[in-house]
């Protein structure tokens, strides 16, 4: 076992990935719940370079369509959102499933907990799912997401998000993300955002407007590429 | 920083109506002659449980193969009920490990949380496999005896308790993929 080794939980292997790193003292529920004990470098095993095939989970076809899950249509500004699943070696991640969650237009979740005082739409759930085709490529329709306030500190709102989640190919790939938008005024007061502390993998969560995929008279578009670990490690960098 | 990987963000309070909108926490049926259940509760370092958090297993059928055919070994439970998660499932096979050699029977398990910017990976072994586990790879690199133990479920009767602490003493043992 001469691979295996020990890793303090924020330190250089996080940053690799370019991942934050469990303790964000500015993020406050990190304080309680990160781990603290250095982390167990586990070399791959087929424990984890395999994982759940998705490809056969059942997705209907409207389910990447957020704006048609109820009698009307939500409110809101209607939005494409698309992009590409690769590994870390440009290689298209096939058939993987995406779940993606976000608030309405006015920044509430229909989950019980929002107490945000801002109005629910009955007409948005503000959940979805699709799969990746053949060249790794996904597309949501839905609305743009409003701020919202959270009380991490004194006039905390989150910038306006979506929540992604991704298996790819392997246990190893599994990634649950935030897309945010481009130029969003709220970026340099949330902790969240910011817990990534590279500025390039930082960038790397935010969609870029895309004019191509707009649809005239109907909606505006982003893109938002996705790298996700591929099945076998990435070898280790020298420090 | 080469792969150009997205970062991590936190999973948030607001997951369930999209991740946990159908039961995914019963990989076989209850009544299934070879069923096992696995139950357990997040803790953070205050020693409160942690009732928004995600817990996801995945592993290997009774003869050690991932994704066979009828059994998908993939699951997924909420905390909602006081921090804590429960499964029912079968026990895995042993699975070769990195050199080759057998590792135990072990679950790998992942845990989402609001408050954790990336997920928590563990291993849950079974407390009825002392030999395997004891010549186990991962388990045999760990010196720290005690750290070790907070990988092996504790037989209950009629469960298997896998309790996560996520921070402070006796905070289980995480790994870095
Ligand atoms: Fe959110």
């Amino acid at each position: 076992m001469k691979e295996m080794r020990e890793q303090s939980p924020g330190g250089v292997v996080g940053s690799r990935r370019g991942d934050p790193p469990y303790l964000a003292p500015d993020y406050v529920a990190t304080r309680l719940r990160a781990p603290k004990e250095p982390l167990i470098i586990l070399p791959s095993t087929l424990s984890d370079t395999t994982g759940p095939a998705y490809g056969r989970a059942p997705v209907g076809e409207l389910d990447n369509d957020l704006t048609r899950q109820h009698e009307g249509e939500p409110l809101g500004e209607r939005i494409i959102v698309h992009g590409r699943v690769t590994d870390g070696d440009g290689r298209p991640v096939r058939g993987s499933l995406i779940e993606v969650w976000q608030a309405n237009a006015a920044g509430r979740y229909t989950h019980h907990l929002d107490r945000h005082p801002a109005p629910l739409d009955s007409n948005f759930s503000g959940a979805g799912r699709c799969l990746t085709d053949d060249e790794g490529r996904y597309r949501f329709v839905t609305v743009k997401p409003g701020a919202y306030p959270w009380k991490n500190h004194h006039n905390a709102w989150r910038p306006a998000h979506i929540h992604f989640s991704l298996f790819g190919e392997a246990f190893r790939s599994r990634l649950i993300t935030q897309m945010y938008f481009p130029g969003d005024p709220l970026f340099w007061q949330d902790p969240i955002f910011n817990s990534v502390r590279d500025e390039k993998a930082r960038q790397r969560l935010i969609s870029s407007f895309d004019l191509e995929t707009t649809v005239p008279e109907w909606a505006l578009a982003y893109r938002f590429d996705i790298v996700l670990e591929g099945r076998r490690a990435t070898p280790m960098e020298d420090h | 920083m080469g792969s150009g990987r997205t970062p991590s963000q936190t999973i948030g309070p607001f997951f369930h109506d999209a991740l946990l909108d159908k039961d995914r926490s019963e990989l076989v049926p209850p009544d299934h002659p070879e069923a096992i259940r696995i139950v357990g509760t997040v803790y953070d370092s205050a020693g409160d449980p942690v009732p928004d958090a995600m817990v996801e297993i995945w592993h290997a059928d009774r003869a050690g193969r991932y994704d066979h055919e009828n059994f998908s070994g993939f699951g997924r439970s909420d905390t909602v009920d006081g921090g804590s998660f429960s499964f029912v499932t079968v026990k895995p096979g042993p699975v070769a490990g990195p050199d080759g050699e057998m590792q135990a029977p072990h679950v790998m398990v992942s845990v989402f949380a609001r408050g954790l910017l990336k997920r928590v990976v563990t291993r849950i072994y079974f407390p009825d496999e002392g030999e395997a586990n004891a010549s186990d790879p991962v388990l045999s690199f760990m010196e720290d005896a005690a750290f070790r133990e907070t990988l092996i479920a504790r037989d209950e009767g009629d469960a298997l308790r896998f309790d996560i602490r996520l921070q402070g003493e006796n905070q289980t043992a995480f790994f870095e993929l």
